[in-house]
């Protein structure tokens, strides 16, 4: 689908709704023949964070932050594309034909360690893909930033007015306080391996928490990878490496959410099943995951942080992808923009980092 | 309120009746009374409130959301207490200092009238977290759907109290919520409260379907056989203290039926059905329906629909229970008892005289002629009055087509003209405390039906997968099918032959309807062979 070009008056530039289309392979630049976030393999790809639903491995050329690009090799390994290009945030890049060329750059967008938004400009016309982010302060990755542009397209993850995200801190204490209620159990919780699962640790510690986190085999690699970049997170213990499971009642253990349910967790001493997620606001999605102990922790902006970024980031136009965009395109057009679905193939949204 | 709100949080999330009961327990134990009583009553369902309605609710958050908005959270989130508690505008003073205790949210609500509940309400949301709000309004409402059944509250009162769980049922209902004198005797403090004369709902006794092999050693002197009536189940009560009308599951349903409370001149608790009765003769079960609709009935409507009861069994003579006597006994009180009172609307089951199984057949067959009956009751003439199903004393054998108790779980729009309606449902039937769907059915209700089954899954939905509603677990249906075949294709291992809805039994309490058991057993009846 090709979007029309709205008539904001900016003279001889070119609005980004002429350049910029969905196809079946996602969201593509055509003057700079690159897809952003691709979910097939692509000669070009701007990859705006190492989520799987936005990171995937076998392009060509890759363009993303530094870090998205680690956090890739880590993931798919160093051949997980021809060739690959680091682009720090605030540089830019020139892509497509140089006598006609579209920039790239790269601004942070708050949502994991080297999560970016994508600005691209054209002839004059400015389009900010936001790709995930959020407005919570993360120690783990630079705060988002608001960059004008005639077009941003912004995710909807949370876009219904029942989310409002709770502090970290808050849930944080729900897990401690379990842990002094059930000093027998070993409190399981479910993180997504790339972000969440560093942002529980991190928090566990802000919060006086500095006996040793336990890791699931699946979150390792993410977590040295977080530390060499200079995020310390204290002490960390394979499971696979306490010979001795029941020492694990009363100790926390982190896993990936497809770990709780299954028979790796059945050698844990009683296991208190928690789970760290924005979905877990919601109390049937919480019991359908089995957490005992739901925990609202998301990467992502609740409904008036949403509304917020809109204001502040203020492009007359806004299009929506990424989660319930009715009513976001709904509000937006009450604060006045033009906005409209942007329906880019994902995953189902229960699978996803959130 | 606090404790309540952390209460319903963590059984809402807690797996495992054992576990459960755990936490019911503790709260118990670390609870002052009254509100402990009134949490018992909230989680056994036994609190009413007359103005705290859904609608009250859903009106106030409209004052303070775009519809639209709040429109589309809905639909997501799929339940409007939650919903509400989520959408609702955090204010300054969401402090929990203020807050109230159960006992007195319970009072305010009890105390407020249709003027004033908008306002009580909304003051205690804005003071409230979340959680809170999502506690409150589920305990308005009624339906907190945390897990708990009123039967299991019973069963952790009697553990709580270390009794048997019979003799909680039986002085259930003459307990009123916050039941402190109840917990006073289930802690030793006190006597067990006494509620002779009391007007109380006494539990029934409910019969099994008649499955094949129950003829096989059948002998017509144990058994005394009457008509199955297509009215509703009943108990009549009258003591000293005063009279009313019971539904099986327990409601006062006297003020839709003054008719029937005339003429007792003596006291007693009767067991009977209610149906619409010109004299003896017995008119449709949609008539009965019409009254049953009408809270406070018109002069009109019980002059053309008069009520009646044709009693089957005495609880309660005068003061004495008489529960523990054989039917056989039973039926001589029960017709000294009929004779002592001035009510002609009231009438007796006449037992039907059968002296072998083929004269029992005979019977059946022409209990299948007869629309005003719907099969056949045999119940053994030792049999106590025991609350509850037990075995082997009493049994329904229902006219064809086989019919079944099933309980609707999912819902899905039709096609066509139906599109806009929720018409195709799956229902179930259970295994132990679990349903499982046993088939779908989509016809054989009024247009009327449908538009009240439309809005009752509106209503009712719980969850959503893609288009398919899941609903709470409450509605009955008298699913009429021609036959059970087993297969391997469905979890329950069995497949019915051109399921159709029958009736609509919006009194029956689904705890009560059929067990996958009682269905797979109706693979080959008594009632599929032509007798
Ligand atoms: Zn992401
Ligand atoms: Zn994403």
């Amino acid at each position: 689908m090709l979007f029309t070009a709205t008539g904001s008056d900016n003279g001889g530039q070119v609005h980004p709704s002429e350049w910029i289309t969905v196809n079946d392979t996602g969201l593509y630049c055509q003057p700079a023949d690159t897809y952003i976030d691709p979910m097939v393999p692509v000669a070009q790809a701007i990859i705006t964070h190492g989520h799987a639903d936005h990171a995937r491995a076998g392009h060509q050329r890759v363009y993303a932050t530094p870090t998205t690009i680690r956090i890739m090799t880590t993931r798919y390994g160093d051949d997980m594309a021809e060739q690959h290009y680091p682009l720090t945030y605030r540089e830019s890049v020139s892509l497509g034909d140089p006598d006609d060329p579209v920039k790239l750059t790269f601004y942070p967008a708050g949502h994991i360690a080297g999560s970016a938004q994508a600005l691209l400009e054209y002839r004059g016309g400015r389009i900010v893909i936001s790709g995930d982010y959020k407005r919570r302060p993360d120690p783990t990755c630079e705060p988002f930033e608001v960059v004008p542009c005639d077009v941003f397209i912004t995710e909807a993850t949370f876009g219904l007015p029942v989310f409002r995200h709770p502090p970290i801190e808050r849930e944080i204490q729900k897990l401690l306080h379990s842990l002094s209620v059930f000093p027998q159990r070993c409190h399981l919780v479910g993180t997504y391996a790339l972000g969440k699962c560093q942002r529980v640790i991190l928090a566990l510690r802000d919060a006086g928490y500095h006996k040793p986190v336990y890791l699931h085999g699946a979150l390792l690699k993410l977590c040295e990878l977080y530390q060499t970049l200079g995020v310390s997170l204290g002490t960390l213990i394979p499971v696979s490496e306490v010979e001795d499971k029941q020492s694990l009642a009363g100790e926390v253990v982190l896993a990936p959410p497809s770990a709780l349910a299954d028979r790796w967790s059945r050698a844990l001493p009683d296991p208190r099943t928690v789970m760290a997620s924005g979905w877990m606001q919601i109390r049937a999605r919480a019991r359908q995951r089995q957490a005992e102990l739901p925990l609202i922790i998301s990467d992502h902006c609740d409904w008036p942080e949403l509304l917020q970024t809109l204001r502040e980031v203020d492009a007359p136009e806004v299009w929506v992808t990424h989660g319930r965009e009715d009513a976001l395109i709904y509000q937006a057009s009450q604060m006045g923009y033009q906005a409209k679905a942007l329906s880019l193939l994902r995953f189902d949204d229960e699978d996803e980092p959130a | 309120m606090h404790a309540f709100s952390e209460l319903l949080d963590q059984l809402y999330f807690t797996a495992g009746n054992n576990a459960k009961a755990a936490i019911i327990t503790d709260y118990l134990a670390h609870t002052p009374d009254p509100d402990r009583g009134w949490a018992i009553a909230a989680l056994a369902g036994t609190l009413k409130f007359d103005f705290f309605k859904r609608n009250t609710v859903k009106k106030l958050m409209l004052e303070r959301v775009d519809p639209e908005l709040f429109a589309l959270s809905y639909d997501y989130v799929g339940e409007m207490s939650e919903t509400v508690a989520h959408l609702w505008p955090q204010t300054s003073s969401s402090e929990q200092d203020a807050l109230p205790s159960l006992a007195e949210v319970v009072e305010q609500f009890q105390q407020c009238s249709r003027n004033t509940v908008g306002k009580l309400l909304a003051g205690y949301l804005d003071s409230m977290t979340a959680a809170q709000r999502w506690a409150l309004i589920k305990l308005g409402t009624r339906g907190l759907r945390v897990g708990v059944s009123a039967r299991t509250i019973k069963h952790i009162l009697a553990s709580y109290g270390n009794v048997d769980v019979a003799e909680v049922e039986a002085i259930w209902h003459g307990v009123a919520p916050p039941y402190t004198s109840l917990l006073a005797w289930l802690e030793g403090r006190a006597d067990k409260p006494d509620i002779r004369g009391e007007v109380t709902f006494h539990p029934v006794m409910l019969s099994h379907p008649l499955t094949d092999g129950d003829l096989n050693s059948w002998s017509p002197a144990d058994w005394q056989v009457e008509h199955k009536y297509d009215g509703i189940r009943v108990q009549l009560v009258s003591t000293n203290k005063g009279k009313a009308l019971f539904s099986r599951t327990g409601d006062d349903i006297s003020s839709a039926f003054p008719d029937v409370l005339e003429g007792l001149t003596s006291h007693g608790v009767v067991d009977g059905e209610l149906l619409i009765m010109h004299g003896t003769r017995v008119d449709t079960f949609n008539t009965l329906q019409q009254r049953l609709n009408r809270k406070s009935p018109t002069k009109k409507l019980l002059a053309e629909y008069p009520a009646g009861i044709i009693l089957y069994d005495i609880l309660i003579q005068g003061e004495d229970s008489v529960t523990e006597q054989p039917l056989s006994h039973r039926r001589k009180v029960l017709e000294t008892w009929l004779c002592e009172q001035n009510a002609s609307h009231l009438h007796i089951s006449p037992t039907l005289a059968v002296d072998s199984l083929e004269e029992l057949n005979d019977q059946y067959a022409r209990a299948s002629e007869d629309v005003a009956v719907e099969g056949l009751m045999l119940k053994r003439r030792a049999s106590q009055y025991v609350a509850g199903r037990p075995k082997g004393q009493w049994y329904k054998w229902k006219r064809q087509p086989k019919l079944v108790d099933a309980v609707i779980m999912y819902a899905q729009r039709g096609h066509g003209k139906r599109s806009s309606f929720y018409s195709d449902f799956t229902f179930g039937a259970w295994q132990g405390d679990q349903l499982l769907p046993i088939g779908k059915a989509y016809s054989g209700f009024t247009d009327d039906e449908l538009k009240k089954l439309d809005n009752w899954v509106r209503r009712h939905t719980v969850g959503r997968f893609g288009p398919v509603k899941e609903v709470k677990k409450e509605l009955v249906i008298e699913v009429a099918f021609d036959a059970v075949h087993p297969s391997t294709r469905h979890k329950s291992g069995i497949a019915l032959r051109f399921p159709r809805f029958h009736r609509i039994r919006w009194d029956k309490p689904a705890r009560e309807a059929d067990s996958l058991d009682t269905v797979k057993a109706l693979i080959d009846t008594p009632a599929s062979r032509k007798s």
